[in-house]
């Protein structure tokens, strides 16, 4: 009897390690089956004829044009930069100083109330976001800046720092978890006021992590489509204040692949665009990555 | 018994089949008790089809007609291919069309005006504008267009509102798109960077409609109080007209598209019917309810409209 339990609890026991081991190998798969399928999508016409001096230079988008076809997407490229940098240079001080209070300031009581409604934040779906810059942002934008309109940069902004802000607090916070007690309890042994700790001693100590923590943010603003595509007023243009309107990589995809038909240029342009974006997270991603893995080497 | 039972569910699938091929092309033959009569094309017009079809129903209950749609050019290769009776087109048959329609089946496409679609232009209520020509709406809307401000069109706006123009514009994906470039800008030039895009007809007129310094185009049945219509004319100097039922159906209003429904060679006696049932004031009717514009003018009459106005 005893046998074979034990034989059933080690088969079963290999059975689940299997089983972890495909999941794990299959989350690889399919990262790289992504972007294989994205980059077979586009290739064909990425080394046949594209014109990457003008895809990079270029802010005339015509993909629809009936005598002259033009793809350039620095308009794009700079649409999706500029909302993503506004996102951020509100989203960042904003998330941390939340992590900051959450890790530190407040009680344990606060702190899961406030860690809840944090992950309901996360929660809300990206075009329930892009209603609320459609009708509640654009008619306040209209009213506080007297603007024409108010489907602009800074409203895409604010609703993509929205919704980077969650990510921002929830792995700011890890960061700073992660610093021993011995270094805050050191501080204030020495003298600092809480303030005095923080500034000094937290925060250099985490930086790597909080830099992460603002990378993660950021990737998340570069990829959100449906919220832009609502909420920036889809214009192909160079914004020169943050009132004007803009239009993203993003949002141009989502917007464009309906019509465009299967395998031709304009479709195989818009994968082209999805690899750049491809790119552009993966990038991020791999720098939050590498610093993450800096802390935990030091 | 596996056996005998597969070769029964062959059989009914089979002649479930025959019956299907047979329905479609031999409407005119008896013994068939429900005839069927295939419908596609412009998504434009789909609505309207739709429309038409449930309302026939009612009218005539031993044809059923399938509407689908799928864009003019969808409805024009079915009609090439000889796989659909009445192709619906927002457009006209290009010539070559009507030739490979000629070589592959051996009939002419006959055309038929079901009704129009007027697309209107639009600015804030608070515009002094009243009328504009095809010449400035392309240099307002084309690429390197030369008219950026309102002051260039003689054009002063009330106090708060800028003076450069605001352009509304749809997503390049919609059809109002692709008929406003072509009627207005014209094949061989392209819209100008810079527009703002809305994603709906609605959403253009709700925008011009907040907006003082905007122009934009929809169909004019969105029109609401806070904005206007503008009249149009073709070259500046000529008398320019407003986009009324009537202005569209005597065809002086220049941004208008008619709405059409092809059939291959002189349609049978069942398509006849249901053609003529489509042109007459009840059929004519429910192109006013959809938004579109009845093809002739007594329609409004008999029809009590009145509204519109």
């Amino acid at each position: 009897m005893k046998k074979r339990s034990r034989v059933a609890e080690q088969i079963k026991e290999s059975i689940i390690e299997n089983l972890i081991r495909v999941s794990g190998v299959s989350a690889i798969l399919f990262v790289f089956a992504i972007f294989f399928f994205v980059f077979r999508e586009g290739s064909s016409f990425l080394f046949k004829g594209f014109n990457v001096k003008e895809f990079f230079t270029s802010i005339e988008w015509y993909p629809t044009s009936q005598s002259h076809v033009r793809y350039g997407a620095l308009a794009l490229i700079v649409g999706t930069l500029s909302v993503t940098s506004l996102a951020m240079v509100i989203a960042v001080p904003f998330g941390l100083g939340a992590a900051i209070y959450i890790s530190e300031f407040c009680s344990p009581k606060v702190r899961e109330t406030f860690k809840i409604v944090i992950e309901m934040l996360a929660a809300i779906p990206s075009v329930v976001w892009g209603f609320i810059g459609l009708t509640i942002m654009n008619s306040l934008i209209i009213q506080i800046f007297n603007a024409p309109i108010g489907l602009t940069m800074l409203n895409g902004g604010i609703i993509l720092a929205l919704m980077s802000v969650p990510i921002i607090v929830s792995i700011g916070e890890d960061a700073l978890k992660a610093v021993p007690d011995s270094y805050r309890e050191a501080a204030l042994a020495l003298g600092c006021t809480r303030w005095q700790m923080v500034y000094r001693v937290l925060l250099p100590a985490a930086r790597n992590g909080l830099l992460a923590a603002a990378l993660l943010g950021v990737g998340r603003a570069v990829g959100e489509t449906m919220a832009v595509l609502m909420a920036t007023g889809h214009s192909i243009r160079i914004p020169k204040s943050l009132l004007e309107p803009v239009r993203t990589l993003t949002a141009t995809i989502a917007a464009e692949l309906g019509e465009a038909p299967v395998h031709s240029e304009h479709y195989q342009v818009l994968f082209i665009i999805g690899i750049l974006l491809f790119t552009i997270t993966f990038i991020i991603n791999l720098t939050a990555d590498l610093i993450v893995k800096g802390i935990r080497n030091k | 018994m596996l056996k005998a039972a597969g070769l029964v569910l062959l059989a009914v699938s089979s002649s479930l089949f025959v019956s299907c091929l047979y329905g479609r092309s031999s409407q005119s033959a008896a013994g068939v008790a429900k005839r069927t009569i295939q419908n596609t094309g412009s998504d434009t017009m789909v609505n309207l089809a739709q429309a038409w079809a449930e309302a026939y129903a009612h009218v005539n209950d031993e044809v059923s007609i399938e509407v689908s749609g799928g864009g003019s050019g969808t409805g024009i290769a079915a009609l090439i291919e000889n796989t659909v009776d009445i192709a619906n087109c927002s457009r006209r048959m290009e010539p070559m069309e009507i030739k490979k329609a000629k070589e592959h089946t051996g009939k002419d496409p006959v055309e038929f005006l079901v009704g129009y679609d007027a697309l209107a232009i639009y600015v804030h209520r608070d515009n002094p504008i009243d009328s504009l020509s095809i010449e400035e709406l392309a240099e307002i809307y084309g690429e390197h267009g030369k008219i950026t401000r309102w002051s260039q069109l003689g054009v002063t706006l009330p106090k708060g509102a800028r003076d450069e123009i605001m352009v509304v514009s749809r997503q390049s994906n919609s059809g109002t798109y692709h008929y406003f470039r072509e009627a207005v800008i014209g094949k061989k030039r392209d819209m100008r960077l810079g527009t703002i895009d809305m994603h709906g007809s609605k959403d253009v007129v709700e925008l011009v409609s907040r907006t003082p310094s905007a122009i934009g185009y929809s169909g004019m049945g969105y029109a609401n109080d806070r904005v206007k219509m503008l009249r149009i004319c073709r070259k500046k100097g000529e008398p320019a007209y407003a986009p009324t039922i009537e202005n569209t159906q005597n065809g002086k209003y220049p941004i208008a598209r008619p709405l059409l429904m092809y059939t291959l060679g002189e349609p049978n006696e069942t398509i006849r019917k249901y053609l003529d049932w489509i042109l007459s004031p009840e059929g004519q009717h429910i192109v006013k309810l959809s938004g579109y514009v009845p093809v002739h003018p007594e329609e409004e009459l008999q029809v009590a409209g009145g509204k519109q106005q």
